[in-house]
């Protein structure tokens, strides 16, 4: 089955559609704008400029999907990335977790491993997810989906690295890469969590296999902390982001993309 | 003694030849000091360069331009990173390294550029940067590119490159403020009186009719082409005309081109506050060098995992 594009959407395929879409478009938002905080503040220079591209790929992926949603005629691409409040945003929870205390302008006390841990758990469930895309019945997203793929491969290596490497170094980078870890998985239950209602993503095969998803990413990040030693640690889910109930952390993100657009949303800029 | 001399003119008549330099040939100490004092404020500037603009990096208003000033971001990282490997180098032979440029950063030591002391309160800020502190920037990176140690040349021609997408960028940021509702017209404006000072100050002080003995060896080794007044006078050409078309007012009431001399006039920044700025005293300085300090100190036990591993490597 392959839908052509908006003008051949009928109303029941259109609903689970713009769900997927919106958790498309809200993780990568929300993991670019994480991201993009450490820009001239990473460890290392290098690290910095490699994180930047990295960011900048995931806010590239976020417009591309809220493209998709604007062509569907659920509003414009930037009031719909600036203005849906936080109640409506379907991202998973674990992106939106602080990098550490303070903010990327005042104060900012970092987290560097648990930065590079959150980032890998994303990369793994992004990548297994892009996989499954490419094969949706709607071409839009098939295409889009092609693309970023390719990205996501460069980004799970590099996240790979960073996380064998600490936990290899010593037992102090050990120990922070586990505190790191811990954290991270304290909050990562819904990045890989299937409600009930989302059978519609495999029934009309927007996401071929997506309840398996989540066994699947399980799978592959327990296999790779077997190797590099890591505990096997239970993703927690104290909120869940996919059905828009979100930390006030939500809330500072949005405020701070926003701050300018919101000074008047009908000025061009 | 004499030995000395002899190369030091070998090395002068290599230089007016026009023949480059490499990392590996023989050069008079002074001029590998001339070349990490010019380069490693260059690189680190770059540097100290992306904390004004980041502000603004997820607060762009639409995501095209938060694409956009990422990528430039990005780039400004990236040349850091390629000056910094070019001064590291040069700092080889004397047993130093990029750390000691960061130590000698937050210890007041190497002077980071003083457009990086200033505030980026509005939006226009960042679109002012993009434009017209690049431009300045592009200014004096052309003239050094022709300059005799070749990798630095290399990698300004990169630098240089990419800066011209930077002018575009800024530029665009400027004229859809320009051509906005008047709140935004007003923003764009607020940024220019904000930055004309900085930019005026930005290719360091007018030279006398003697130049300082400092600037002549630089001249005449031909790591810098042109005088710091020629570069300010080049800046004014290519960009007084492009600001005015947007409707916008240059702060300086005697600002002017005079046809005879071909020169144009203006009103003599204040140098004082000029010195006051690049020795770390700027509005702000010790916030931006505190932010990256307390990171640099914080991600310590990361870059010696990288260290060992580039070691275990190597």
């Amino acid at each position: 089955m392959t839908i052509e594009g908006p003008n051949h959407v009928k109303p029941e395929y259109r609903i689970p559609l713009t769900e997927v879409l919106w958790q498309l478009a809200d993780d990568d938002l929300v993991i670019a704008f994480r991201a993009s905080e450490w820009l001239g503040l990473a460890p290392h220079i290098e690290a910095d400029v490699a994180f930047a591209s990295i960011a900048q790929d995931e806010m590239g992926h976020a417009t591309m999907y809220f493209e998709l949603l604007e062509a569907l005629g659920e509003g414009s691409r930037d009031d719909l990335a600036h203005l849906r409040p936080s109640a409506e945003r379907r991202n998973a929870v674990l992106l939106e977790i602080p990098n550490g205390s303070g903010s990327y302008l005042h104060e900012p006390h970092f987290d560097w491993a648990f930065t590079v841990c959150r980032h890998y758990l994303y990369d793994v469930f992004e990548a297994l997810r892009l996989e499954a895309l490419t094969q949706s019945s709607y071409l839009p997203l098939r295409q889009v989906a092609q693309k970023a793929i390719r990205e996501e491969v460069y980004h799970l290596a590099h996240q790979e690295l960073w996380l064998r490497q600490l936990a290899e170094h010593s037992k102090l980078t050990r120990a922070r890469l586990v505190d790191g870890l811990s954290q991270a998985m304290s909050w990562a239950g819904d990045l890989t969590w299937a409600a009930p209602w989302q059978a519609a993503f495999e029934e009309f095969s927007l996401v071929p296999g997506y309840r398996a998803l989540q066994q699947r990413w399980r799978d592959a990040i327990d296999r790779k902390f077997r190797e590099w030693g890591l505990p096997l640690l239970k993703a927690e889910m104290p909120l869940n982001g996919r059905d828009g109930r979100h930390t006030r952390h939500l809330d500072d993100v949005l405020s701070t993309l926003s701050e300018v657009y919101r000074l008047d949303p009908t000025a061009k800029w | 003694m004499a030995d000395d001399d002899q190369r030091l003119a070998e090395f002068q008549a290599r230089i007016d030849r026009g023949e480059k330099v490499e990392a590996e040939d023989w050069m008079p100490d002074d001029y590998r000091r001339q070349l990490i004092r010019l380069i490693a404020m260059h690189g680190i500037s770059e540097i100290m360069g992306t904390l004004p603009e980041k502000e603004w990096v997820p607060k762009a208003p639409t995501l095209y331009r938060k694409l956009a000033i990422m990528a430039k971001v990005q780039d400004e990282e990236g040349h850091g990173q390629l000056l910094i490997r070019v001064a590291e180098d040069l700092l080889e032979p004397l047993g130093q390294n990029r750390e000691d440029l960061f130590e000698d950063l937050f210890a007041g030591r190497l002077k980071f550029h003083n457009v990086f002391h200033m505030p980026a309160p509005t939006w226009a800020d960042a679109g002012i940067i993009g434009w017209l502190v690049d431009g300045a920037a592009i200014v004096t990176q052309s003239m050094l590119l022709s300059g005799s140690y070749a990798p630095y040349g290399r990698a300004l021609t990169r630098i240089v490159e990419e800066e011209g997408f930077h002018i575009h960028h800024g530029e665009s940021i400027c004229v859809s403020l320009a051509e906005g509702t008047p709140a935004q017209r007003a923003m764009l404006q607020d940024a220019l009186e904000r930055w004309w000072p900085a930019l005026m100050t930005f290719f360091g002080p007018r030279e006398g009719t003697h130049l300082s003995t400092h600037q002549q060896q630089n001249l005449r080794w031909r790591i810098r082409t042109k005088t710091n007044e020629e570069l300010r006078q080049r800046f004014l050409t290519k960009f007084v005309g492009r600001i005015r078309s947007l409707g916008l007012i240059i702060p300086d009431p005697i600002l002017r081109f005079d046809e005879t001399t071909r020169q144009w006039h203006y009103r003599e920044p204040d140098w004082d506050e000029f010195r006051r700025i690049i020795h770390n005293h700027g509005p702000m300085s010790q916030e931006r060098l505190y932010l990256r300090q307390l990171t640099y100190d914080e991600g310590r036990w990361v870059r010696e995992v990288l260290s060992k591993n580039a070691r275990r490597s190597a």
